[in-house]
């Protein structure tokens, strides 16, 4: 955020800076949508028309019958951001329900992601061993290449693309966060 | 294509289905079942299948050819502001559509309903850059409540009715329908309107009783109350309007509102404290300052309302009434967020009120109408009349007095500027629907085509456009329309030969530095309102006023009235952005203004 410079006692017509320094912090939403054309671009719009972080986004049909999809978006912003973020996709006509998952109680989240290696000799053997840690499975090989297939909170993934890049990373695939509610509570 | 096999297939097969309908015949039937009376439009190539069943059907819809698709949307926006119905526009693929994005912003921003039918290319042209393909669901995705692209005749009666639907309930808004030719064309059945039950979009719309109990709890222990009213309360209806006054004279509390909330409470009331904002009276903004309890219905804390947030209403306890969650906690952070309809709200803590028996406190009363009184003894509005020249806040004055005294509903519009603000201090309204300007989007040349729109609902009424020289050339070519429907709406030019509002803020805010604001080589108003069949008029002196406005009120026909007013004069108060309502510049000081800070 911007924030007070000189500059403001300049040109009167410019405004003053807002008075609020909450804390920034990362949040969870899950977003239940009819599934009809436009209905991504209508929530990513949203963000970006309103200046909002969006960190990771993923969506698929999940209700065939229902014709619904489900968008999973981690955002960040302060606490009077997420509110307005969240009031603003209730607001879309197309926008079944909304829910905070990170204020909603304890909920699970997983990310995928495929990631190439590229590497021989020690650096290969390496890569193999740090996998078998971080439980990635090799999908694909060949005499200097591997793809994993890691599953995992973003942190995991982040760290173990980390750790690969000495190693010879070449490329990465991630799905973004899938999140759902622990327990008996759906959204 | 195979349209003219699909053709021969579907006669095969018509006699069976005798309710088969083109997709055109659908849409004029679905308007006409949701009372459509006037649609504003213009034709082109994407929806002359439309067109086609208009000219069928002269008798049950008119249409109102404009000159230029911006002014349809905004004359569908004058009728709709003017009635609390639903406008309607049409428009064509491409250019037709483009044109019309201002007008929808416009009623986004205003909250208006709108259904604006926009044509486009065949489905199987679509994407392949055709002539005059637009994205026009993606260009008025974020300009519209809501938007659709028609996906098949079958369709489409359904999209059309909950096209409607979106628009009127919750908070209003303008809905586009993007319908491909092809679709326009095909054979398709009809489906009556479902009940608003059945329709899938229902927003909240009641109150929680228990905020109503702690929002008029608080306001029976206020000190300092004031209400802050906005459009919300317009768009709720003529209920909304007439629960408010009951509250507000069961209270005894003052009450002022924003531009567009203007009509809802009487203006000539004693508790009015007249609009407030950024022009807004110097009672109005301190009261907002000093309140102990706010009471908002229905506005949304715009930033020309606010001032600079950290220090807007700093002592106070807030309610906010609004239909939209997403306005609640927006811009302020209010104590009792109440998401509901304006009239809905009102009703409930008008029985809260009376069940309780509440009693505002007296002497507290006393003191704060006592402040409120010693403000209003600063008699902001007041300027210095000449004899010589014609001072736009006297030409209002006069046309109030005569308006007021004309047997008809007057309806004003403006455009965007000084004219507006000074209209909006100096006209009085009354009641409801009667003022209709561009507020939120601040949209120049908004005037003229919502008083067609306006008129066109209205026939018999009086209805004017508040205008400024600058604002006026930006739909001027609508004059012809006015004529063409013998619509005789009145201009009424505040003509100062500048972008005044721009002049203003370059003389207070940017050295005096007039980058591009003479608007140069204008146009002769008085031939040029005889050029398009219309009358001219023209005052340069104040006591030109009299014959001009008399003139102006008899005539029936569109009608130009050039006032030639005073060329610098400035609309105070103001409240220069980003500042707190109490650092409100008044016209006496405006000499004193530190122009140096520039
Ligand atoms: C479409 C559009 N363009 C630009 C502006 C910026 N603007 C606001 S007021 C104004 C000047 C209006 O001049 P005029 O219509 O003569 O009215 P006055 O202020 O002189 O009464 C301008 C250019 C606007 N509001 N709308």
């Amino acid at each position: 955020m911007t924030k007070t410079s000189s500059t403001s006692k300049k040109s009167q017509s410019v405004y003053a800076p807002s008075a609020l320094h909450e804390e920034s912090s990362s949040h969870t939403l899950a977003i239940v949508v009819n599934n009809e054309p436009g209905v991504l671009a209508r929530i990513v719009g949203l963000f970006t028309g309103r200046g909002y972080n969006i960190d990771s986004l993923t969506v698929a049909e999940t209700n065939h019958e229902e014709n619904t999809s489900r968008i999973t978006i981690v955002c960040s912003g302060t606490p009077a951001v997420i509110e307005q973020i969240k009031a603003q996709i209730k607001q879309v006509v197309s926008v079944k329900r909304v829910r905070d998952l990170t204020t909603f109680g304890p909920h699970i989240e997983r990310e995928l992601a495929l990631v190439k290696v590229i590497g021989s000799g020690e650096k290969r053997i390496e890569a193999l061993r740090i996998a078998d840690v971080f439980r990635a499975r090799p999908l694909d090989s060949t005499l200097e290449s591997f793809v994993f297939e890691i599953t995992g909170t973003t942190e995991k993934i982040d760290a173990f693309v980390a750790l690969m890049k000495p190693l010879g990373l070449k490329d990465v695939s991630r799905t973004g966060v899938a999140a759902i509610s622990r327990g008996l509570h759906s959204i | 294509m195979s349209t003219s096999k699909a053709k021969q297939d579907a006669s095969k097969t018509a006699p069976k289905k005798p309710a088969q309908m083109s997709g055109a015949e659908i849409i004029i039937k679905a308007l006409i079942d949701q009372g459509v009376e006037v649609i504003f439009g213009y034709p082109g190539g994407a929806v002359l299948p439309i067109y086609d069943e208009i000219f069928k059907n002269t008798d049950k819809i008119k249409h109102v050819l404009v000159r230029q698709e911006g002014g349809a949307v905004h004359a569908a926006e004058g009728y709709a502001r003017s009635t609390g119905k639903v406008g309607c526009a049409l428009v064509t693929s491409g250019p037709g559509a483009t044109n019309a994005v201002t007008g929808l912003t416009d009623a986004l921003l205003d909250s208006i309903p709108l259904v604006c039918l926009c044509g486009q290319v065949p489905t199987f042209l679509i994407g392949t850059d055709a002539f005059q393909e637009a994205d026009t669901t993606g260009i008025t995705r974020p300009c519209t409540k809501h938007n659709y692209l028609a996906q098949s005749a079958e369709a489409l009666a359904d999209t059309v009715h909950e096209a409607f639907h979106v628009a009127r309930t919750g908070r209003p808004g303008p809905v586009v329908i993007d319908i491909p030719k092809d679709i326009q064309f095909a054979k398709a059945t009809y489906h009556a309107p479902k009940p608003q039950a059945a329709q899938n979009y229902q927003p909240k719309t009641t109150p929680d009783a228990a905020a109503i109990e702690a929002a008029v709890e608080l306001m029976a222990n206020a000190k300092r109350p004031v209400f802050y009213t906005g459009g919300g309360v317009i768009n709720a209806g003529p209920e909304a309007s007439a629960l408010l006054r009951e509250l507000v004279r069961e209270t005894g509390f003052p009450i002022t509102s924003t531009l567009m909330g203007l009509g809802a409470y009487p203006a000539t009331d004693k508790q009015w404290l007249g609009m407030l904002g950024m022009h807004g009276t110097f009672e109005a903004n301190w009261a907002m300052h000093d309140c102990d309890v706010m009471i908002n219905i229905g506005a949304r804390f715009d930033d020309r309302v606010t001032g600079r947030t950290d220090k807007f209403s700093p002592d106070s306890h807030k309610i906010h009434v609004d239909i939209d969650a997403s306005s609640i906690n927006k811009n302020i952070r209010v104590d009792i967020p109440i998401v509901a309809d304006a009239a809905q709200a009102l009703r409930a803590m008008l029985e809260v009120w009376r069940a309780r028996k509440y009693k505002a406190d007296k002497s507290a009363m006393e003191s704060w109408w006592n402040q409120i009184n010693k403000w209003r003894t600063k008699n902001c509005l007041r300027y210095t009349n000449s004899k010589t020249v014609i001072k736009p806040q006297f030409a209002l004055e006069k046309l109030r007095e005569y308006t007021n005294n004309d047997p008809r509903e007057t309806y004003i519009t403006t455009e965007v500027g000084q004219h507006q603000m000074w209209a909006a201090q100096f006209l009085e309204f009354n009641e409801p629907n009667r003022w209709m300007t561009s507020g939120g989007l601040g949209t120049m040349g908004y005037g003229l085509p919502a008083a067609i729109g306006t008129q066109m609902a209205h026939p018999g009424a009086l209805v004017i456009d508040v205008a400024g020289d600058a604002s006026i050339m930006m739909n001027i070519q609508e004059i012809s329309t006015a004529v063409q429907y013998k619509l005789p709406v009145k201009i009424f030019i505040m003509n100062n030969h500048w972008m005044g509002m721009v002049r203003q803020w370059q003389e207070l805010l940017h050295g005096e530095r007039y980058s591009n604001s003479y608007t140069e080589s204008l146009p002769d108003f008085v031939k040029l309102a005889e050029a398009f069949g219309g009358i001219g008029l023209r005052a340069e002196k104040p006591d030109d006023l009299d014959k001009v406005i008399a003139e102006m009120l008899k005539t029936d026909r569109v009608t130009i009235a050039d006032i030639c007013v005073e060329q610098t004069e400035n609309c105070f108060p103001m409240i220069p952005s980003g500042k707190a309502h109490n650092e409100m510049i008044l016209s006496p000081d405006a000499d004193k203004f530190d122009k140096s800070l520039v």
